[in-house]
């Protein structure tokens, strides 16, 4: 607790909000009669789908499987009959659609067997890590990374620290503190099981200093557990964004993680305190990643609170469920209101990643029309990344890509800490999410261009050598025909030289 | 006077020297303009400019030529990175070669594909699979929406599809088209 407290450039104190949701314990939202899941709710390539329409499935039982090496496995989150596998909208700023999985269930929930671990040092690293792969376990703090592949810091680098994340720095989210007040022993557990499978023993888990009951019921249960002796629990002062991995490690350690580097580079593996969570259900008691806690909360929202949601349940029935007054094509936001986005459908399913529903932002300023820029240089000073959003503001508007990337484009965060205090309500954030993915598109263009170029080349030269090979072919043919008109020609000149001397001993 | 003369002829030789070896030494090969310029163009290698594929025409715009608005694929911003390029005024696509369209993909109807190899044969960059009396069948990844495969095809079972969004190519808009016009009132 009173470790040397370090901290990061920038950055906002605002207000929490946290209080409305925090006041009921985690309640179960009732099983839905259709689950919708995506192939992809992680980052990487999507899962492959392993079972057909009209298959019966199990709770927990395995529906697609990962492809390629960042990917994981999906599961049934309960039991019913697939009727559909095609594309439904999923919960994406785009709006648009991709392939899930629709599952009907029959009510009764019924699990598949699941393979219990007492003691998880009978497994190996690479088994844990497989389990893990195999559950569908990611990063629940937001992003959805595959978690197995950060438990493998591989030969080059040695893991001097693990992180856990129970930070929650922005505003209305509580879903993070609600799992540690609650369920604080599980995710002991699995800082343990990370522990072996990292072969790290110091261990840090930073929370908020807004959070002091979240911090009380995680050292009760930290006490209960000698054998952590080299893990300990530290309050970081509440600023956003202090829960963004590279600003957490930055003030658990004073380290920066470099340009272009990860936290494994200075010996650091940062984990959220969901997925600690989920990685202790899934080696302990064998069960996939098939639920989140989700956070629903806002002006709108009279029964706000923390709820356990099945994957692919439909968001309008936990609407409905906390008794929600919204317009049906009323916008809502998915996530928090600095780093979330806008969604118009309510029958989007809730996936992975989605640690929040907010529905109606207190004391909002009203939407108003951007002014132009007026160089006061606020966003420069809150940027926790050091960069300089103004400029990179000019160059995205002129689509300057490559000067967007020399002032370090790929650096920012997207906190959203620069649009909140431009007094000219200059959306910095779109334009540089704008930006980032015109350079991703430009790349892959030119990427195809010089794929398609190689290939033409790649066929001209094998052209030209065919007609060559025709071509000498030919000649050959030709120089073979003459040899064998030649070699007759004299076979008949010699014939006839021979034939004349026996006509001139006929003769005699 | 004579030293003068003598030290400039001296001179003159080195450098001479000097500038001739230099010229073999690093000496460029192939044209590095037309190399420039064919980075630019969007490799389709489809025809339209009536050059057989991308090199050749990016070989007679650095000869001067052709014109650089002769690309309907690259459009409007091929034409102007060319214009950045080589420092001249930017054109509207000639209408003569075309017109710029959404991107589109070479998809077979299989079933009334009846293998007869005309399509792989006119292909530019080798995206068809197949064999004589067999079904062909487009490597949607390397097609590059020439059209090329729809003239020889003899029974007219090629069909252009556009390209479909998907999230993961999906690109944010573009903000500044709202704020342009509260934004530059000045």
């Amino acid at each position: 607790m009173t470790a040397k407290q370090h901290t990061f450039v920038g950055g906002l104190k605002l207000d929490g909000h946290k209080k409305r949701s925090t006041q009921t314990a985690i309640h179960k939202i009732p099983l839905s009669k259709k689950l919708i899941l995506p192939l992809q709710q992680h980052i990487g390539e999507a899962s492959l789908p392993i079972v057909e329409v009209g298959d019966k499935v199990l709770k927990g039982q395995k529906i697609a499987r990962a492809d390629g090496h960042v990917s994981v496995y999906l599961h049934a989150p309960s039991s019913g009959t697939v009727t559909a596998i095609d594309d439904q909208p999923i919960p994406h700023p785009s709006g648009l659609s991709a392939c899930c999985i629709t599952i009907e269930t029959d009510g009764e929930d019924r699990w598949i067997e699941r393979q219990k671990t007492e003691d998880f040092t009978t497994l190996s690293e690479h088994e844990i890590r497989q389990t893990l792969r195999e559950a569908g376990i990611v990063g629940l703090g937001g992003a959805g990374f595959p978690s197995f592949i950060k438990l493998n810091p591989g030969v080059h680098h040695h893991v001097e620290t693990l992180i856990i994340n129970g930070v929650e720095c922005e505003p209305y989210i509580t879903c993070d503190d609600m799992l540690m007040r609650e369920r604080a022993s599980g995710i002991l557990d699995g800082i343990e099981i990370m522990q072996y499978a990292l072969r790290v023993k110091n261990c840090i888990i930073a929370i908020e200093d807004n959070k002091p009951e979240a911090i009380a019921a995680m050292e009760l249960a930290l006490a209960t557990r000698s054998h952590l002796n080299n893990t300990s629990i530290i309050s970081v002062p509440t600023r956003y964004p202090a829960g963004s991995e590279k600003q957490l490690i930055q003030v658990v350690t004073g380290k920066q993680v470099p340009s272009h580097g990860l936290p494994i580079d200075l010996g650091i593996v940062c984990h959220n305190v969901g997925t600690s969570y989920a990685i202790s259900r899934a080696i302990i008691h064998g069960e996939p990643l098939i639920s989140r806690i989700v956070t629903i909360t806002g002006k709108q929202v009279n029964k706000a609170g923390n709820f356990e949601t099945l994957f692919g349940t439909p968001m309008h029935e936990l609407l409905a469920f906390c008794d929600t007054k919204r317009q049906a094509d009323e916008p809502f936001i998915l996530g928090g209101p600095m780093m979330g986005y806008n969604l118009s459908g309510d029958h989007l399913p809730v996936t992975k990643t989605a640690n929040c529903i907010l529905v109606g932002v207190e004391d909002a300023a009203p939407a108003v029309d951007p002014l132009p820029c007026i160089r006061c240089g606020e966003c420069a000073t809150v940027c926790p990344v050091s960069l300089l959003p103004q400029q990179l503001y000019w160059h995205s508007r002129a689509k300057d890509l490559d000067k967007t990337r020399e002032y370090n484009l790929f650096d920012c965060i997207e906190c959203g800490c620069c649009s909140y205090v431009c007094p000219s309500k200059i959306p910095l954030v779109h334009y540089f999410r704008f930006a980032k993915t015109e350079t991703m598109n430009q790349e892959l263009e030119t990427q195809k261009s010089d794929n398609a170029r190689i290939r033409h080349e790649n066929r001209l030269e094998r052209q030209e050598a065919e007609k060559k090979e025709k071509a000498e072919r030919q000649r050959q043919r030709k120089l073979a025909l003459a040899a064998t008109k030649a070699a007759k020609e004299k076979e008949e000149a010699e014939k006839a030289k021979t034939a004349e001397p026996q006509s001139d001993d006929q003769e005699k | 006077m004579l030293t003068a003369i003598l030290a400039i002829t001296i001179m003159a030789l080195i450098f001479g020297l000097l500038l001739g070896y230099a010229s073999i030494r690093f000496k460029v090969e192939g044209d590095p303009i037309a190399d420039q310029i064919d980075k630019l163009l969007p490799q389709t290698q489809c025809g339209q400019c009536s050059f057989p594929g991308c090199r050749p025409y990016s070989e007679a715009i650095a000869a001067g030529e052709a014109d650089i608005n002769r690309c309907p694929p690259g459009g409007e911003a091929t034409i102007q990175a060319l214009a950045d390029l080589l420092e001249v005024e930017a054109k509207p696509l000639d209408e003569e070669c075309g017109i710029e369209k959404p991107k589109t993909l070479a998809v077979i109807d299989e079933d009334r594909c009846i293998g007869c190899t005309l399509c792989i044969q006119a292909c530019p960059v080798d995206a068809i699979l197949g064999a004589a009396k067999q079904m062909h069948t487009i490597i949607a990844d390397e097609c590059t929406g020439c059209e090329l495969c729809l003239p020889p095809c003899p029974v007219d079972c090629i069909d252009m599809v556009e390209t479909k969004l998907n999230p993961n190519t999906w690109r944010w808009p573009d903000p500044a088209r709202v704020d342009i016009q509260v934004g530059d009132q000045s």
